[in-house]
C-alpha cells in the first residue's frame, strides 16, 4: 500500500505542475502581454481556465494531505526549515485566487478596481510558481541546514540561493509554456493562436535558457545536478525523450490540425523533466546539508494510517476522476464557443 | 509579542475568517438548489435571478474560502510541527476524505457556475445538489477532525509514543457526532439569519421587494428552523464536555467549587484568582440538572482540576454567554417567524419586524465564532486533550508576530474586499435582475 500512496503522491504532484501550473501560466501569459492584447488574453484565459481553475488546485490539497497523513515527519520538517517559501507560495495563493474570482465576479466592471484585480493576478501568478519551484529546489538539493548557528542559516539560506531560485525561476518559464500551448487551442481567431504561438516559443526559449541557469546554479552551489540526471540511464532517456519532443513540437506548433498533439508533448515535456529529477533523489524527498535526508520508504506514516490512506486514495479516485473528466470533456466539447458570463 | 502567542493568535485568527466563508459555502448551495428547483417547477424568472445572485456570491466565498483553507492545511504544520508530525497519521483520514469530498464540490461547482444555459436543466440543479452535500460533508469531516483532538481516540499513548493507530476509530472518536451535528446546525442558523437580514434590509428600504421577499424567505426558514433546534443540540455538546472535558465545562460555566444543586452562572465576572464569580446570576441545582439530569448530583467544578491543566477561565465563559445569549435571541426570532408565517401575515410588512431581522444579520455568526472560541480555548492548554501540550506543538521558528501581522492584514483586507463586492453585488440588484 506505501507505493500506491508513493504513486498517488507523485501523481498529484505530477498533475498539479501541469494543470496547476497551465492556470498559473496563464496569468504569467498576460503578465508578459503587451497592453493593446491584455484583452484578449484575459477574456481567452477566462473562458479556458474558469470552470476548471477551483479542480487544478486541488491536486495541491491532496499532495498536502498525503504528505501529512503519509509522511508527517517530512512534511512538519518542511514546513518548519521552509517556512518562509511556504509562506510566500500560500500568500500568492491566496492573492491569486481571490483576486481571479473578484475581477469576473465584481458586479460593476469599472475599469480602476479590475485593473487593481488584474495586477494583483498577474503578479501573484508569477510568485507563487516561482516559490513552489524555489520548495522543490530547496528540498532536493541539500541547502537545507538544521545545524546552521544563525536564524538565517537555518530559515533563510535553506532555500535563498542560487539554485533554488533559478529552479524557482525555470519552474515560472515552464508554467508560462503549459499556459501558452493550453490556450493556443482554445482560441477561436487566429490573431490570437499567432499570438500565443508566439509566447509559447518565447517561453520555451525562456525555459531552454533558465534551465541552462539552473546546470550553472548547480555547480555554484555544489549540488550535482549533472550527475544525478547523466549518471542515471532513465533519467537520461527522460531528458532526451523531452529534448526530442521539444524539437518536434516546434515543427508541429504551427498547424492548427495538432492543437491536441501539441498539448500532449509540452505534458509528456514537462513530465519527463519531473520523472529525470524524481527518479534519480528517489526515495529521498528532502536532503539536509549534512547529506542526510527523508526517505519516502522509512520515513512514513506506521501500517494502518497508510493501509486507510491508501484505500482512501483509491476509493476518492473512483469518485474524482470520472467527475474531473467529464467536466473537462463539457466544457472542451463546446470550448469554441463563448462561454456566458453568469 | 510571544511567538508562541502569536502562533495561537493566527491561528485563531485563520480559523475564525475561515469559518464563516466555509459556513457560507456550505449552506448558501442549499438555498440556491430551493430556488433553482423553484424555477425549474414554475419558471417563475425571479427565482433565476435570484439563484444567480446568490451564485455570484458563492462564488466569491467560495473562492476565498478555498484559499483559506488551503492556508490552513498549510498553517496546521507552518504552526504546530510538533502536532502535526503525531497527530497527522492519527487524525489524517477526515481530512483525505475531506480532500475528496472538496475536489468534488470544485468539480460540481465548475458544472453550477458555468452551467447556465449549456447543460441539461435537471443534470444542472443536480450538480448545484452535488455542491451543497460535498460542502456540507467537508465541513463535517473537518470538525471531526478537530473533536478528535477534544476526545482523542483510536491510539495508545505509552511512554510518550504514539502506538497501535487506528484511522478510523480516530475519526468516530466520541465527540464527532455532537460536534458535527453542533456546527452543521449553525452553519445553517448563522447563515440563514445573515442572508435573511441582508434581504430584509432591501425590504424594509422598499427596493425590488419581490425578488428580496422570495430570498428572505428561503433564507430564513432555514435559519429559523435552525436556531430552534440548535438548544437541543448543545445540551448533548455540553452533556459531552461534561463528561470527556470537565475542565472546559467548568470554565465555561466559570464554576470553581465542586457540589451538589450545582449552579448555572448567568453573565458575570470570573475573578479566577478569589475562585468566584461577581455580578453572576446563579441558578442553584440547574447546571447539575442539565448535566446529570437531576437536581443534586454533584458537578466537578475547577477546584478538581489541576492549575497548570485548566484553560483560561473568563475568556472561556465569557465567549460561552455570548454564544447562548445570542443563540437564544435567534430561537426567539425563530419563533416570532413562524408565528407570522402562520397566523400573522401581516407582520411581514411592518417596520419593527423587519428590522429585527436587519438588527440580527451578523447574531449567528457571533454566537458562532464564540462558540468556536469556547471549543478551542476551553481546550487548552492541550492541544490534544490530555496527552500534548499546546506548547510542545509550536514550531521552534522565531519571530513569528510579524507573520501574525502580516495575515491579519491580509484577512483584514480579504474582508473589506468581500465586503465591498457584496455590496457591489446588492447594488446592481435593480440593473441585473429586475427586468
Amino acid at each position: 500500500m506505501l507505493y500506491v500512496v508513493i504513486l498517488f503522491l507523485f501523481a498529484a504532484i505530477t498533475l498539479y505542475f501541469l494543470l496547476g501550473g497551465a492556470d498559473f501560466g496563464a496569468g504569467i501569459i498576460e503578465l508578459f502581454t503587451s497592453n493593446d492584447n491584455k484583452h484578449r488574453t484575459r477574456k481567452t484565459s477566462y473562458q479556458a481556465i474558469g470552470p476548471i481553475w477551483e479542480a487544478n488546485h486541488m491536486w495541491l490539497i491532496i499532495t498536502v494531505v498525503i504528505l501529512f497523513v503519509g509522511f508527517p515527519t517530512i512534511y512538519s520538517e518542511m514546513c518548519v526549515y521552509l517556512h518562509i517559501p511556504l509562506l510566500i507560495m500560500l500568500l500568492g495563493i491566496t492573492a491569486r485566487g481571490t483576486a481571479f474570482a473578484f475581477r469576473n465576479y465584481d458586479a460593476i466592471k469599472d475599469e480602476k478596481t479590475q485593473g487593481f484585480y488584474n495586477h494583483i493576478f498577474v503578479y501573484s501568478s508569477f510568485v507563487t510558481p516561482m516559490f513552489l519551484g524555489i520548495i522543490a529546489g530547496s528540498a532536493l538539493s541539500g541547502q537545507i541546514d538544521p545545524t546552521a548557528k544563525t536564524f538565517a542559516g537555518v530559515y533563510i539560506f535553506s532555500w535563498l540561493n542560487w539554485f533554488s531560485v533559478s529552479v524557482g525561476l525555470f519552474t515560472v518559464a515552464l508554467c508560462g509554456f503549459l499556459a501558452a500551448i493550453y490556450l493556443i487551442g482554445e482560441c477561436p481567431e487566429v490573431y490570437d493562436v499567432k499570438r500565443f504561438i508566439k509566447k509559447a516559443k518565447a517561453m520555451n526559449i525562456a525555459a531552454v535558457i533558465l534551465g541552462a541557469l539552473v546546470f550553472l546554479a548547480s555547480y555554484v552551489e555544489h549540488v550535482h545536478l549533472a550527475d544525478w540526471i547523466f549518471g542515471n540511464l532513465l533519467s537520461l532517456t527522460a531528458v532526451i525523450a523531452a529534448t526530442l519532443s521539444l524539437v518536434l513540437l516546434w515543427f508541429i506548433i504551427s498547424d492548427k490540425k495538432n492543437k491536441q498533439w501539441i498539448r500532449v508533448l509540452a505534458a509528456f515535456q514537462v513530465s519527463m523533466i519531473l520523472i529525470s529529477v524524481g527518479h534519480t533523489r528517489f526515495p529521498r524527498f528532502v536532503i539536509f546539508k549534512d547529506g542526510s535526508s527523508m526517505s519516502l520508504l522509512t520515513d512514513h506514516a506506521t501500517g494502518k494510517s497508510i493501509d486507510d490512506l491508501g484505500v482512501g486514495l483509491l476509493i476518492g479516485s473512483l469518485f474524482i476522476l470520472p467527475a474531473l473528466g467529464y467536466l473537462y470533456y463539457s466544457f472542451k466539447k463546446k470550448g469554441n464557443e463563448t462561454v456566458e458570463e453568469h | 509579542m510571544d511567538d508562541f502567542i502569536a502562533a495561537r493568535s493566527q491561528m485563531a485568527l485563520s480559523l475564525g475568517f475561515h469559518i464563516i466563508y466555509s459556513c457560507i459555502g456550505m449552506v448558501m448551495p442549499v438555498f440556491m438548489a430551493i430556488s433553482h428547483y423553484k424555477w425549474i417547477k414554475t419558471h417563475d424568472p425571479v427565482y433565476k435571478n435570484i439563484t444567480v445572485a446568490w451564485s455570484k456570491g458563492v462564488a466569491i466565498f467560495f473562492a476565498t474560502g478555498a484559499v483559506s483553507g488551503t492556508m490552513l492545511s498549510f498553517e496546521l504544520g507552518l504552526l504546530w510541527p510538533g502536532f502535526m508530525k503525531h497527530a497527522g497519521p492519527i487524525f489524517g483520514m477526515p481530512f483525505s476524505l475531506e480532500g475528496v469530498a472538496f475536489f468534488i464540490e470544485a468539480i460540481a461547482l465548475g458544472f453550477f457556475l458555468y452551467g447556465w444555459n449549456r447543460l441539461n436543466a435537471w443534470f444542472h440543479w443536480v450538480t448545484g445538489i452535488v455542491v451543497g452535500i460535498s460542502g456540507i460533508a467537508s465541513g463535517i469531516l473537518v470538525v471531526s477532525a478537530n473533536s478528535w483532538m477534544n476526545s482523542p481516540s483510536g491510539f495508545d499513548f505509552v511512554n510518550g509514543k504514539y502506538l497501535n493507530i487506528d484511522p478510523l476509530k480516530a475519526m468516530f472518536n466520541e465527540a464527532w457526532f455532537s460536534e458535527s451535528l453542533h456546527m452543521t446546525i449553525a452553519a445553517f442558523s448563522a447563515t440563514g439569519f445573515a442572508v435573511a437580514g441582508i434581504h430584509a434590509l432591501m425590504i424594509y428600504r422598499k427596493r425590488n421587494v419581490h425578488f428580496h421577499s422570495k430570498a428572505f424567505k428561503i433564507a430564513i426558514i432555514f435559519g429559523a428552523a435552525a436556531a430552534i433546534l440548535q438548544p437541543l443540540s448543545g445540551d448533548i455538546s455540553a452533556k459531552g464536555a461534561a463528561k470527556r472535558q470537565p475542565a472546559k465545562l467548568a470554565a465555561m460555566e466559570a464554576y470553581f467549587h465542586t457540589q451538589s444543586y450545582a449552579p448555572l452562572v448567568i453573565g458575570g465576572i470570573p475573578d479566577t484568582a478569589a475562585k468566584k464569580v461577581n455580578y453572576g446570576i446563579e441558578i442553584p441545582g440547574l447546571l447539575s440538572f442539565l448535566v446529570h439530569d437531576n437536581f443534586k448530583e454533584p458537578v466537578n467544578g475547577l477546584d478538581k482540576i489541576p492549575v497548570k491543566n485548566q484553560p483560561p477561565v473568563a475568556v472561556t465563559h465569557y465567549a460561552f454567554q455570548i454564544m447562548v445569549g445570542f443563540g437564544m435571541l435567534m430561537m426567539l426570532i425563530g419563533v416570532l417567524y413562524f408565528i407570522a408565517l402562520w397566523k400573522k401575515k401581516d407582520w411581514f410588512t411592518k417596520g419593527w419586524f423587519l428590522k429585527m431581522f436587519i438588527w440580527a444579520t451578523p447574531a449567528g455568526f457571533i454566537a458562532l465564532e464564540a462558540g468556536w472560541t469556547v471549543t478551542e480555548v476551553g481546550r487548552q492548554p492541550w492541544i490534544i486533550q490530555g496527552v500534548m501540550r499546546t506548547s510542545e506543538a509550536v514550531t521552534p521558528m522565531p519571530g513569528i508576530q510579524y507573520s501574525f501581522y502580516l495575515f491579519t492584514f491580509i484577512y483584514f483586507t480579504l474582508s473589506v474586499f468581500v465586503i465591498f463586492l457584496l455590496k457591489r453585488q446588492i447594488q446592481m440588484v435593480p440593473e441585473l435582475y429586475d427586468r
